[in-house]
């Protein structure tokens, strides 16, 4: 090997070093913010590193390609709301896959030997990889809003499968005869992506969490075969890590949506709503509250459990959310913030969302932390979620959220429910908990109700 | 390339993945998995080499757009993680 070789594998490993460690290092949220600096650290260094390859051509159009492509990812990453982070990770996501699929066409147009291991790893990392890539565009459209509704229709699932077949035989007419076959090669890749938007396209918005985290997983294992194809270490690596990391945090995303994976992918539940009987038996009147009251309510209480949804941060309700609380500490009040794992877009997303509006992250709990505490608490403050605290997942079997874990809201001594109107939820399941006799409504504007309720403290 | 070897880091690499992530608590998934999405930009290198040894048209074109895309990964997936990072707080250390 050449001095220069040498070096530049040593940066390689370096950085699949740092990728371990920063990766370990984003799992607890006092060290994550050096955890991602490492790992920046570490890709910057392998960047450099792969200019000084020995017989590089094209570094013009290398340094345009990354100028442009980074440049445009840098200031839209930057400007993007923290509402609307999980479509954009979808989207970059989707980059590192169509980059992964671009990888294995380069290699299997050229004109050169490759061993049968090699080629059968670049064409299944170059499925996956275009198959992620337009998956996540699809599932970067729906978040946004662009793509509205779910295209399902009977026998979805078998054109599905036949899509699947139709991509194996293509790969093995491929891999018998490797001479130059162009065709083919393009047709694998054009109906990989066809694939990819046919499996997203039917699923719905509030399932997208998964898929996306779905599709992080198999960017990663396309990575990771690509970098077998290039020789490379530091991609088979951080491809792989990722490829293992990104299922295992698919399952428990799957699971603290109360959904197995397969569910997700091949019914599509995820806007059921229209379906679902707003069974009207559910039952009684909805008390409403005046937000003075409520405000005077929470000032004189010993525990106030907040629980926020993503309707909260749709109303950019956080920051009055926060100072409202701010008060009542001030006034001796214990405080908490209570998060579902599916608030807001993505499990973890509520977090960001509040951590963006300066509540500190030692006031939020998790359901499982903060379940038992509810029973002792005065009132909780429901705002802009809804199937996160129906009872009806605990009680009612028929129901489609049974068994779905929730926040025990109901075993409160009081509860106020912010609320713009008296419509359903995201899933369109009618919520027993706000017909309770402890319940009281506060209908309005998250961000108003909020500002109201701050007013009245302040008067006190 | 020693095709066992590769094997054996493959495996590795992936126990590692799985070890790595399975103690995370659910405030960290979002940043977690957009982490995970940065450092999968590493595919940036690859398509630079893709790129680098391109001859014909085809190949520079598919080589370019592969960089294009890879440089999104890695840097968009970098901001974005980096945005919600900075931004976790502890009540303890720093009252405002």
């Amino acid at each position: 090997m050449l001095n220069s070789e040498i070096i530049i594998q040593v940066c390689y490993l370096i950085a699949a070093i740092v990728f371990i460690l920063g990766l370990k290092r984003m799992s607890s949220p006092t060290t994550a913010r050096l955890g991602i600096v490492w790992a920046g650290g570490g890709m910057l260094l392998a960047t450099a590193a792969t200019f000084f390859t020995p017989g590089m051509g094209n570094i013009e159009l290398i340094i345009i390609a990354i100028v442009v492509g980074g440049g445009l990812a840098w200031i839209t990453a930057k400007k993007v709301a923290m509402t609307d982070m999980p479509q954009m990770i979808a989207l970059y996501n989707g980059m590192g896959g169509g980059a992964a699929a671009a990888i294995a066409a380069v290699e299997m147009f050229k004109v050169h030997e490759l061993e049968i291991s090699v080629e059968i790893l670049a064409i299944i990392g170059g499925i996956i990889g275009a198959i992620s890539f337009s998956g996540s565009i699809i599932a970067f459209g729906k978040l946004q809003g662009i793509i509205k509704g779910s295209f399902r229709f009977k026998g979805q699932n078998l054109v599905n499968l036949l899509i699947m077949l139709s991509l194996i035989l293509l790969s093995i007419t491929i891999l018998m005869d490797f001479e130059l076959m162009r065709n083919p090669v393009v047709a694998v890749f054009i109906i990989a992506l066809i694939f990819g938007i046919a499996m997203t396209l039917p699923i719905g918005g509030a399932d997208m969490p998964v898929v996306i985290s779905l599709y992080n997983a198999l960017t990663g294992l396309a990575v990771g075969f690509e970098g077998y194809v290039l020789q490379n270490y530091a991609m088979i690596i951080a491809g792989t890590v990722v490829g293992a990391a990104g299922t295992l945090l698919t399952q428990l995303m799957a699971k603290a949506m109360n959904r197995s994976l397969g569910n997700v992918l091949f019914s599509g539940f995820g806007d059921q709503s229209i379906s679902i009987e707003g069974d009207s038996e559910s039952q009684g009147e909805m008390k409403p509250i005046e937000s003075s009251d409520a405000s005077i309510m929470m000032a004189f209480a010993q525990k106030v459990i907040i629980i926020p949804g993503y309707g909260m941060a749709v109303a950019q309700a956080q920051q009055k959310v926060w100072e409202f609380s701010q008060l009542l500490i001030e006034r001796g009040v214990d405080v908490k913030f209570a998060i579902h794992p599916v608030a807001g877009r993505m499990p973890g997303h509520m977090n960001v969302l509040l951590a963006e509006a300066g509540v500190p992250y030692d006031l939020i709990y998790d359901a499982d932390e903060i379940n038992q505490e509810f029973k002792n608490c005065d009132v909780a403050l429901v705002i802009g979620a809804n199937d996160v605290v129906n009872p009806v997942a605990r009680t009612d079997p028929s129901s489609p959220i049974y068994g779905m874990p929730i926040l025990d809201a109901d075993y409160s001594a009081n509860i106020i429910v912010v609320k713009r109107g008296q419509g359903a939820g995201f899933s369109g399941i009618q919520n027993s908990l706000f017909f309770l006799d402890n319940t009281r409504m506060l209908y309005g504007d998250g961000q108003e109700v909020a500002a109201n309720l701050v007013q009245t403290i302040k008067e006190l | 390339m020693e095709t066992f070897i590769a094997i054996y880091i493959f495996i590795l690499a992936a126990f590692t993945g799985y070890e790595v992530i399975s103690k995370v608590p659910v405030i960290l998934h979002t940043p977690m998995m957009s982490g995970s999405n940065f450092i999968h930009g590493i595919v940036l290198v690859g398509a630079m080499i893709a790129l680098g040894f391109a001859e014909t048209g085809l190949e520079k074109t598919i080589g370019f757009i592969g960089v294009f895309l890879a440089a999104g990964n890695a840097l968009g997936g970098y901001v974005a993680t980096e945005r919600m990072l900075e931004m976790f707080k502890s009540s303890k250390k720093d009252a405002e």
